[in-house]
């Protein structure tokens, strides 16, 4: 698996009851959500997801109707301490990269941050280059499974 | 799957002496058919025959087609008011059936036929078949609802004319109409073209299209566009057509397209055409937009004298490149009815969809049109659907999108529009007509 990783986007509609359908659809069919990041506006919400097998993820919404996609980002790891996302942002500005947005999420001892880029796989150079580390796949997909990691 | 090019196109006219005939040849047919049905309405329709005493017309007056201008018209109006049976013409016990419109809005419009009035419908229906290239050969999926609605049984009486095979699908339950499309070898299908578009998504989607045989398709009861019968044809890889008629007049096969796609050709042996200026009634001249007017030259049952059928075309009396002089009237350009007069801009439904279908498919062509009214301004909201060729997982580009549509819609009507993304397939799909428009002014 690669060292960017996929991530499941669904449009939602704002009614009620529509994000309980798309998260039951996806326990429905054992894909686990292991991060997640719910934008609104003023008509719609676009859900963001990292899960455990993004293209079954993608099936099985499609399969109930709801359109999604999959999107390639990157899980950074950062290290709990004051001023590491701060550093990493700064090499990545560096970069001269631009962040499309970015959500937390924890796991194991580490804290983590999805980033969407435009540029991904120049995002791993960065940060490796400035030694920070990145989730590759097989990892993002399963974390804080109790027994892994 | 055998969409024909018009180079390798061979026309096939079921009745070339009519469907040909001379103009003055058909004049003289017209006028001992319009004589006849004037004389039978005066003789057995109180409704007509008060109606052209008040306006001081007898049958005598009206020895050629060219007299026709002299007749009262006919509404919707006076066929409510003589709900049911106020109009026949012919003793109820020669009435063999009753069809009616799918009545979106109170009473239904009847539509009552003699045994003589179902076999001309049947075979104008047949005409547009053979438009369509088909022969007794083929097999035809109506999944056009049967019942009182005109689409299901108008399609099977013309199935039956050219002696073809019908599949009797009716509306409904897009799962067991793929099957049956594949299973019993249809090579053609009818139905309207919004659930034309809906089932060859739905038959892409699930990957059988190659499986198919279909050729052609019909498709009519609302009004389409040109960009639509594109879509649904480069989806399934067949000929569509558009056919046309109402319930009052016959059903469906009033008027169907040849390959030309020049129009749709009217059996006026039957249905006399005339296009005119709503607001002063006086006739327009080819190519100049008005009210289609018909009147039923044969029809025994329930004949109708210049009735207004509040669909605004044009019409071409010229020679068609298939041969046909059947005249033709162009697409709908809307209702009367469908029309919604937004801020003092008259818009219709049609206008939208070429609008969206001319943004090169970045757009799905399933929207919905709500006119509501805030601090009195009128507000027009366009709902369209966001399917997977134009979904994002950035806000930024969805929103650039929304505004895309709302400014190409905006030039396209002539007013501003607020464009509202939904979800995909969240949009009805009609199975009857689709209900483009929803205005909840209360004027």
């Amino acid at each position: 698996m690669g060292i960017t990783i996929q991530q499941l986007s669904v449009f939602l509609e704002n009614r009620e009851g529509r994000l309980d359908e798309v998260l039951s659809v996806l326990a429905g069919n054992d894909v686990n959500i292991v991060a997640l990041s719910l934008a609104d506006t003023a008509e719609y919400g676009m859900l963001r997801m990292i899960v455990s097998d993004p293209n079954k993820g993608k099936a099985v919404l499609k399969e109930n109707g709801i359109t999604s996609m999959l999107t390639d980002v990157v899980a950074l790891r950062v290290p709990h301490e004051t001023g590491s996302l701060s550093k990493a942002m700064h090499q990545i500005v560096e970069g001269d990269v631009n962040i499309e947005y970015m959500y937390a999420f924890a796991n194991g001892d580490d804290a983590s941050a999805v980033l969407k880029t435009d540029d991904p796989a120049r995002v791993v150079d960065i940060l490796r280059g400035s030694g920070f580390d990145v989730w590759e796949a097989s990892e993002a997909y399963v974390s804080n499974i109790k027994g892994r990691i | 799957m055998a969409a024909v090019s018009l180079e390798n196109w061979v026309e096939k006219i079921r009745d070339p002496k009519i469907e040909c005939m001379s103009r003055d040849e058909m004049a003289a047919l017209q006028s001992r058919r319009l004589v006849d049905v004037v004389n039978r309405v005066y003789n057995n329709v109180e409704f007509y025959r008060k109606k052209m005493q008040d306006i001081g017309v007898e049958p005598g007056d009206i020895r050629s087609i060219e007299d026709i201008g002299k007749l009262p018209f006919t509404t919707k109006e006076d066929l409510k008011n003589n709900y049911p049976f106020g109009l026949l013409a012919i003793p109820m016990k020669d009435v063999v059936r009753v069809q009616g419109t799918s009545g979106t809005t109170g009473k239904l419009t009847i539509a009552p036929y003699s045994q003589k009035d179902v076999d001309v419908w049947g075979e104008c229906v047949a005409r547009g078949l053979v438009m369509a290239g088909l022969t007794d050969e083929d097999i035809i999926h109506v999944c056009y609802g049967y019942g009182l609605f005109t689409g299901g049984m108008g399609l099977d009486y013309g199935a039956k004319a050219l002696g073809a095979t019908a599949i009797p699908m009716s509306a409904g339950n897009t799962k067991r109409q793929m099957m049956c499309m594949e299973d019993l070898g249809a090579t053609a299908f009818a139905c309207t073209p919004s659930y034309a578009l809906y089932l060859a998504e739905s038959l892409q989607e699930a990957g059988v299209v190659d499986r198919l045989k279909l050729k052609a398709g019909i498709h009519g009861a609302e009004p389409w566009t040109e960009e639509m019968r594109k879509k649904i044809e480069s989806i399934l890889h067949i000929n569509c057509f558009d056919i046309y008629g109402l319930c009052e007049v016959t059903g469906p096969g009033v008027a169907q397209e040849c390959i030309h796609h020049a129009g749709l050709h009217v059996h006026h042996d039957y249905f006399y055409p005339e296009v005119l200026n709503p607001a002063t009634q006086e006739k327009c001249a080819d190519g100049e937009t008005g009210e289609l007017v018909f009147t039923t030259l044969a029809k025994e049952a329930m004949p109708l004298i210049r009735y207004r059928t509040k669909d605004l075309t044009s019409i071409d009396h010229s020679t068609c490149e298939c041969g046909r002089t059947l005249p033709r009237i162009s697409k709908f350009k809307g209702r009367t009815d469908d029309m919604k007069v937004i801020r003092g801009v008259n818009v219709f439904p049609t206008q939208v969809e070429t609008a969206l279908l001319g943004m090169g498919g970045a757009v799905a062509p399933h929207y919905m049109m709500i006119v509501d009214r805030e601090d009195n301004l009128d507000v027009l909201t366009v709902m369209v659907e966001v399917d997977e060729s134009m979904f994002s997982d950035e806000i930024r580009k969805l929103d650039a999108l929304r505004n895309k549509i709302a400014a190409v819609l905006k030039t396209a009507l002539g007013v501003s529009v607020r464009v509202k993304l939904v979800e995909p397939k969240s949009i009805q799909r009609s199975e009857g007509k689709a209900v483009r428009v929803i205005d909840n002014r209360n004027l």
